[in-house]
């Protein structure tokens, strides 16, 4: 079925060093790339989150000042959601992508590198502006207004620093256009012969719908930040009301791509939960075609219910009343794509390693941010929910339990691919408990204090909330602590530390990328694979 | 404190599914875990509708972990070495499609109706504009019943004491309460029930009688919130929004709320305290407010500048310290601690000036504040923290000053 390709890596001289790395133009190496940087985002916007969760330990002001507290809150949804969770997924796209197609490589090489080496530049610019607000002189502010950035708050009130953020996030959107570009063009053209659209494993698809939705919506957001900087700078009135313009026209501006972005985030995890049941149940993935017709629909859907993250602005009863519909809508496809795990797992002959532990603890938490999302959109209810403790617990069961623990499903499912032993069992099962348990002390009793009245990105709370915001800073410090575990056994698997794998590294497991030896070899592919 | 935690969770998450019979009417009866029911005929619609779809989740997600859980007992490879190898079956597939969309329309009807109910604010009988500053709530009465032309409008700000409120760490701050406190010895002053909850001037309201609120901002978005009058609506500048809520007889109190979109360093400290009271006495105190809004300003000169001191300490903790910080260290605002600013006699026009009219970020003060206050305040501010500027200023010079 294959040719695995092992035998040309004495032909081609391959760079040693940082020059490796700096001029790759290897779709595995930009992958390990991306993957490395991801987590050290992921950490990076960790550590911010404990800041937040030290000052929130206790009512009362004791360890920052309101003003950083804002600036932690800012920076922490900015390097999780463009730093971790969507460079992750592009390092999985630009890994399993070519190997699960049958392709040598990415389909623009130069431009994969490009699109790379642009994310440690934008965020050494963002992350530039906390360090000069930790320790410069006078403690100049960092971005403070949300990473919702919403004018007038980003604009007319924004700090110095909000110009560092729009040309990080600038930088940022091209990065994610070139990867987005680089995933369409290489799965439309590089497929191996007989690899139809419809034989494609599902990671592919949920990844070549992802990257529609980056082409459609990152220039919506490139367009609302240089409306910001024109609005500061060149003295336009794009959000200014005083000068004839809207401030609200900016949340729907920034929600037209604010809520595409959430599916970007969860799509790809839909392909790999796809990819790792099947293997462990042994048994093929039920509804492989409505799976598709799923998340296309949900796709298309995310660009029609934008302003339910603005039912509180004061929309129009017509309006109102066309987001929620459409939002309630939204749910019925989601829940086929878990009914159809449910039903792939049904009868299977099941075993619970390690990516399989993470992949049901992903169906059964995302499916909990999936419920209280249906909750949210109840717009009556919503306008007591939004802007609450409830939504930031919302949002982190479908973001941390759910996109986060898609990408440790995967890495755990593909570690053994991409360094050749298997991830080490000991370190791998502490971290997975040790996750799962802390993840839900850190979120769950946020539903308690939304509902009692917590508002979100307060420094300081009332004293009712007092009791659960200290055993969900408790949860927060275990679940940071945990994530040094997985560090550790990336570290082994980097060391080439660990039991060997073999080519098909999991039993059960089906396609192209377990025809190739593992670890993969450098260029795998030359000669494309028939697939039958 | 925390002992009583684990206990507290569980009875909390069964009590969330069966809250909806004990109505706690009262915000000292606060839940820890659930939505409250408050006090409006919409806050117990909106309460009732939560309760549904709570229990409606709760049953999806129980039924779907349940199915997860047999199949990881059931179909484990020791139990069921042979897969099947089934993967479709168009009933199941139609079937699961087709019953969660009758389960949405089932949700969409009360939501439909309870939404458009809550969208008609006419026949209001008083309308209040409420208009968000950071940090602190603007109340400008603008219509009762037939009159027209109220012209009583006041700030509501913060009235939780900043000692309670700031405990840093290195002073002992991380145990502010409790036994910890006492084994650190710090000297933080305990926090009141009602801490970060509290304002100075609450927002008077009738029972009984619909009241439509006009809710706008003078610079960032904010949110006007009262959980127990059912639901927010964002204060936008530029944008006046609308909502209402009448609060039946009998249901007098005093109803807290905050402000619930993220406005700046301040957000977690404007907070909305509305005190609900009998028309009677809402007739009576709006008189009374209505006569204080028509008298002439109190003009009498200070006697000494202490008298201007205490006054102007009281004063500067409740409109300045926010933003300059309570010993006048600054903040958002400029310091005025050893300023050249608070103590150089040329200044002093200036300084009247700011505080009367404004300046870029700083807000005029003219309108809210009295002659006699904006004189203590620019005493005040002249004088404490080592100032020894030996100004007095009197209201006249204020009242003078165009």
């Amino acid at each position: 079925m294959s040719t695995a390709a092992a035998h040309d890596d004495h032909h081609h001289h391959a760079p040693k060093g940082l020059k490796r790395w700096l001029f790759s133009t290897n779709h595995k190496d930009i992958g390990t790339l991306y993957l490395w940087f991801s987590f050290a985002m992921f950490m990076v916007g960790g550590l911010l989150a404990m800041v937040i969760r030290t000052e929130l330990l206790e009512p009362g002001m004791q360890f920052v000042d309101p003003e950083f507290f804002n600036q932690m809150t800012t920076v922490h949804g900015l390097a999780m959601v463009f730093g971790a969770v969507m460079p992750g997924f592009v390092g999985l796209a630009n890994w399993m992508i070519p190997l699960m197609i049958g392709a040598p490589d990415m389909a623009l090489p130069r431009m994969n590198n490009w699109s790379f080496w642009i994310l440690p530049f934008a965020f050494l610019i963002l992350l530039s502006s906390v360090f000069m607000s930790a320790f410069g002189a006078g403690h100049p502010s960092a971005p403070n207004f949300g990473w919702t950035f919403y004018a007038p708050l980003s604009t007319e009130y924004g700090p110095a620093s909000t110009d560092l953020f729009i040309l990080s996030v600038h930088m940022m959107g091209i990065s994610s256009i070139m990867g987005a570009i680089n995933v369409i063009v290489t799965v439309f053209n590089l497929r191996a012969p007989g690899m139809t659209l419809m034989k494609m494993p599902l990671f592919v698809w949920t990844w070549l719908i992802t990257a529609f939705l980056l082409i459609a919506v990152m220039p919506v957001l490139a367009g609302a930040v240089t409306m910001m900087l024109t609005d500061r700078h060149f003295g336009t009135s794009f959000f200014n009301a005083a000068g004839g313009g809207d401030p609200v026209l900016f949340q729907h501006v920034f929600w037209f791509f604010g809520h595409p972005e959430v599916y970007i985030m969860i799509l790809p995890a839909f392909g790999i939960v796809s990819a790792i049941i099947p293997t462990f149940a042994r048994k093929p993935l039920f509804g492989y075609a409505s799976m598709v017709y799923a998340t296309a629909s949900i796709a298309l859907l995310s660009f029609v219910v934008w302003a339910h993250h603005m039912f509180t602005v004061g929309m129009p009863l017509a309006g109102t009343l066309f987001f929620m519909y459409m939002t309630m809508l939204i749910s019925v496809p989601t829940g086929v794509t878990v009914f159809n795990w449910v039903a792939t797992m049904w009868r299977g002959s099941m075993t619970f390693e390690l990516p399989m532990k993470w992949a049901i603890a992903f169906v059964i938490l995302f499916t909990c941010g999936g419920l209280s999302g249906l909750m949210l959109a109840i717009t009556p209810v919503d306008f007591q929910y939004h802007d609450t403790y409830f939504v930031v617990a919302h949002f982190h069961y479908v973001l941390v339990t759910g996109a986060v623990f898609s990408m440790f499903a995967a890495a755990y499912y593909w570690l053994p691919k991409w360094s050749g032993v298997m991830p080490n069992k000991l370190l791998g099962e502490l971290h997975f408990w040790s996750s799962l348990i802390s993840v839900n002390l850190l979120f769950f009793p946020m539903h308690f204090v939304g509902l009692a009245g917590m508002p979100r990105r307060y420094a300081d709370y009332a004293l009712q909330f007092a009791d659960y915001n200290f055993w969900i800073s408790i949860g927060g410090f275990w679940f940071g602590l945990s994530q040094l575990l997985f560090l550790a056994v990336c570290i082994l698997c980097a060391l080439k530390k660990g039991e060997k794998a073999p080519a098909r590294s999991w039993e059960g497991a089906e396609g192209l990328e377990w025809e190739v030896p593992s670890p993969a070899p450098f260029h795998t592919y030359d000669t494309p694979p028939v697939v039958k | 404190m925390q002992s009583t935690l684990f206990h507290r969770a569980a009875v909390g998450l069964i009590s969330l599914m069966f809250s909806g019979m004990a109505v706690a009417s009262d915000w000292t009866e606060r839940s820890n875990e659930n939505l409250r029911p408050g006090v409006t005929g919409v806050s117990q619609e909106v309460y009732d509708l939560h309760t549904t779809i709570l229990w409606i989740v709760t049953i999806i997600g129980l039924l779907v972990f349940g199915l997860i859980l047999v199949s990881m007992v059931r179909h484990r490879r020791s139990k069921n070495p042979n897969p099947s190898t089934f993967h479709e079956n168009v009933f199941l597939e139609v079937l699961w499609t087709v019953v969660p969309f009758v389960i949405l329309i089932a949700m969409a009807v009360p939501a439909t109706r309870v939404l458009i109910e809550l969208d008609d604010s006419s026949k209001a009988e008083l309308t209040v504009k409420v208009t968000g500053h950071r940090w602190k709530w603007e109340y400008e009465y603008l219509t009762y019943q037939d009159d027209n032309n109220i012209g009583v409008s006041y700030m509501s700000n913060l009235a939780t004491p900043v000692e309670q409120i700031n405990n840093p760490v290195l002073a002992g701050g991380l145990f502010p309460y409790g036994t910890a406190q006492e084994a650190v010895g710090s000297e933080f002053p305990e926090k009141d029930k009602n801490y970060n909850l509290e304002a100075d001037k609450p927002l008077v309201l009738p029972s009984g009688q619909k009241v439509r609120f006009l809710i706008t901002s003078a610079d960032v978005i904010h949110s006007f919130w009262i959980p127990d009058l059912g639901g927010k609506k964002d204060a936008i500048p530029g944008f006046v929004n609308e909502t209402w809520a009448v609060v039946p007889e009998g249901k007098e109190g005093t109803y807290y709320g905050q402000c619930a979109e993220l406005c700046g360093k301040n957000h977690a400290f404007m907070p909305i305290e509305a005190e609900v009271v009998s028309q009677e006495e809402f007739q009576t105190w709006l008189a009374q407010k209505k006569e204080e809004a028509a008298a002439a300003p109190d003009l009498t000169p200070f006697a000494d500048l202490d008298e201007a001191m205490t006054l102007g300490e009281q004063t500067y903790k409740g409109a300045c310290a926010v933003c300059h910080g309570n010993n006048g260290q600054g903040g958002v605002g400029l310091p005025f601690a050893g300023s050249d600013f608070a103590t150089n006699e040329e200044h002093l026009d200036e300084h009247i000036d700011v505080l009367v009219n404004g300046r870029a970020a700083m807000p005029a003060f003219g309108a809210q504040l009295s002659p006699k206050e904006i004189a203590a305040v620019v005493t005040y501010e002249r004088n404490a923290w080592g100032n020894e500027s030996g100004d007095l200023i009197q209201p006249q010079d204020v009242q003078d000053h165009e």
